[in-house]
């Protein structure tokens, strides 16, 4: 089916999700419970992607720029704005997108496939706000929460890393964190974050909407949602760093 | 009562049903039969407005449901009760909640006076002590009755059971076939049976409807079906000799 098919039914599911809700109380706990899932569930493998990639990025860029004309802070400087900027907003979403998103396609498919959904909408409950507007929501709360400990644990991780294989000192790293600090670098980020969370969770929660057949096309779905989540990511990270930073 | 008028559904290119037109008592158990993917199920989503037929009407007491607003569909369909073939239970909730479920979504009833509800409602069905299980926890008889505690926990006028019994043993095969007759009669509810169980046609037997081809082939009950010369019908439910040797008794006996 073509891609505008698709992209106007994207945005059909999303007027009725988005409608009125029976009992908004309902919504609410359901919130929580997702938030719980989707977002405290998601802390170890951000924490532990975190320190790694912040090690990393401290001792490439140490190795790449050694160099007398090249002052010593440097290195936990361009730790800091690759963190901020780039890395724990747009590649921690990416993992949450494989995460969270393949998750939210194949709970809402098998409820799908499962008839669950449709024992939804016979009872007349908006089964696409009941199931979506939770995760939206959710995802839109805690994320920004993640991708801020994202920020602490790569920094921190840069910082053990760097102190530990004596690649920098201590001193000249937390100088180079503070140095030229910009807090609109931090509301750019969470922006980011914010739209891509809105993204990863639209696009799987279409995916497994939508899902026609048996468990085998759940499994379509799910994989489906992750590379449409990412593509889309990409595409908006684009958008909205020329939107926000030039 | 609920009545369906020239009715066509197709998916893309392919015709499933055509010019269905059959009414539905109240109080009644309406058995709808017919070959598996005869269009039995699509037949009754096209009631219940899960598919959107391309012809015809249905009519709630008379009142097309497609011609209703938003707001009157959802008041007809709290009104409506379904019990799916593959029971449908929400796998996040356990058993107590599930039966709750519409309570919790539309009912103006208190926390306790919901638990109540919904405690007699299992409690109809003979599911006792088991309200904190998930649903996987649950043997395929005892999905079926709790998804039937779901469907009558508003007090629906109308039931929908989407084969209750495939896939259950005998005995409790016809334990649900004489709970769903119960509650009919008890509630006076309209309510449409899928089946293919050729069991359940003989013991009920009230008003049967056969699919064939997608059209409402024959439409009786139980003594006329013994008597019909319907070639499609006798083939289908009397496809095994055990049923043939009934039907010679049933009709002897009479
Ligand atoms: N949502 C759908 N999209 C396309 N085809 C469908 C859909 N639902 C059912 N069908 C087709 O309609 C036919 C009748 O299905 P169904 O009503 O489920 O049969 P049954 O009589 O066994 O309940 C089958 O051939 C099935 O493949
Ligand atoms: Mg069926």
């Amino acid at each position: 089916m073509s891609v505008l098919f698709h992209i106007g039914r994207y945005f059909l599911l999303l007027r009725e999700t988005f409608g009125r809700p029976e009992r908004f109380s309902l919504y609410w706990s359901r919130t929580v419970e997702e938030m719980d899932l989707l977002g405290v569930k998601s802390l170890g493998i951000v924490a532990l992607l975190s320190a790694f990639m912040g090690a990393v990025i401290t001792i490439q860029t140490k190795t790449n720029i050694d160099s007398p004309l090249i002052q010593a802070w440097v290195v936990g400087f361009a730790t800091r704005q690759s963190t901020i900027l780039e890395f724990s907003p747009t590649v921690i979403s990416l993992i949450l997108a494989g995460k969270v998103g393949s998750n939210i396609a194949a709970e809402i498919g098998s409820m799908r496939v499962k008839e669950q959904i449709d024992a939804l909408d016979i009872m007349g409950v908006n089964s696409a706000g009941y199931l979506i507007l939770p995760k939206i929501a959710a995802t839109m709360l805690i994320n920004p929460f993640l991708i801020m400990i994202s920020m602490f644990l790569s920094i921190f991780g840069g910082w053990l890393a760097g102190v530990e294989t004596g690649v920098v000192v201590s001193e000249d790293f937390i100088q180079g964190i503070q140095a030229g600090f910009k807090p609109y670098h931090v509301v750019y980020a969470l922006v980011k974050t914010i739209v891509f969370a809105f993204i990863i969770t639209t696009i799987s929660a279409y995916q497994g909407y939508y899902t026609k057949g048996g468990t085998r096309e759940v499994g379509i779905s799910s994989t489906r949602a992750v590379v449409y989540s990412n593509v889309v990511i990409l595409f908006a990270n684009l958008v909205l760093t020329q939107a926000l930073l030039l | 009562m609920i009545t369906v008028e020239g009715l066509d559904k197709s998916f893309g290119d392919v015709r499933i049903l055509e010019g269905i037109d059959a009414i539905f008592r109240k109080g009644c158990v309406n058995q709808i039969i017919g070959r598996s993917g005869s269009g039995k199920s699509v037949l009754a989503k096209c009631m219940v407005g899960l598919h959107r037929p391309e012809e015809g009407r249905v009519l709630y007491e008379g009142r097309s449901f497609h011609d209703m607003n938003a707001e009157e569909k959802r008041s007809i369909r709290q009104r409506i009760g379904m019990l799916f073939q593959g029971s449908a239970l929400f796998d996040s909730l356990t058993v107590i909640e599930n039966v709750m479920f519409p309570l919790r979504m539309f009912g103006m009833m208190e926390k306790e006076e919901m638990r109540e509800r919904a405690n007699s409602c299992l409690k109809r069905v003979r599911i006792i002590d088991k309200d904190h299980l998930y649903p996987a926890e649950l043997s395929g008889g005892m999905q079926k009755r709790v998804g039937i505690a779901r469907a009558i926990a508003m007090n629906p006028e109308y039931l929908f059971c989407d084969e209750p019994n495939s896939g259950l043993d005998p005995q409790t095969a016809i334990v649900i076939d004489e709970l769903i007759k119960e509650l009919t009669e008890e509630f006076n509810t309209t309510t449409i049976v899928i089946t293919h169980d050729m069991n359940s046609v003989m013991e009920t037997g009230e008003h049967i409807i056969f699919i064939h081809k997608g059209r409402k082939w024959w439409e009786g009950n139980r003594d006329e079906l013994l008597r019909s010369d319907n070639k499609e019908l006798n083939e289908f439910v009397f496809a095994s000799s055990l049923m043939r040797q009934v039907k010679k008794a049933m009709i002897s006996n009479s």
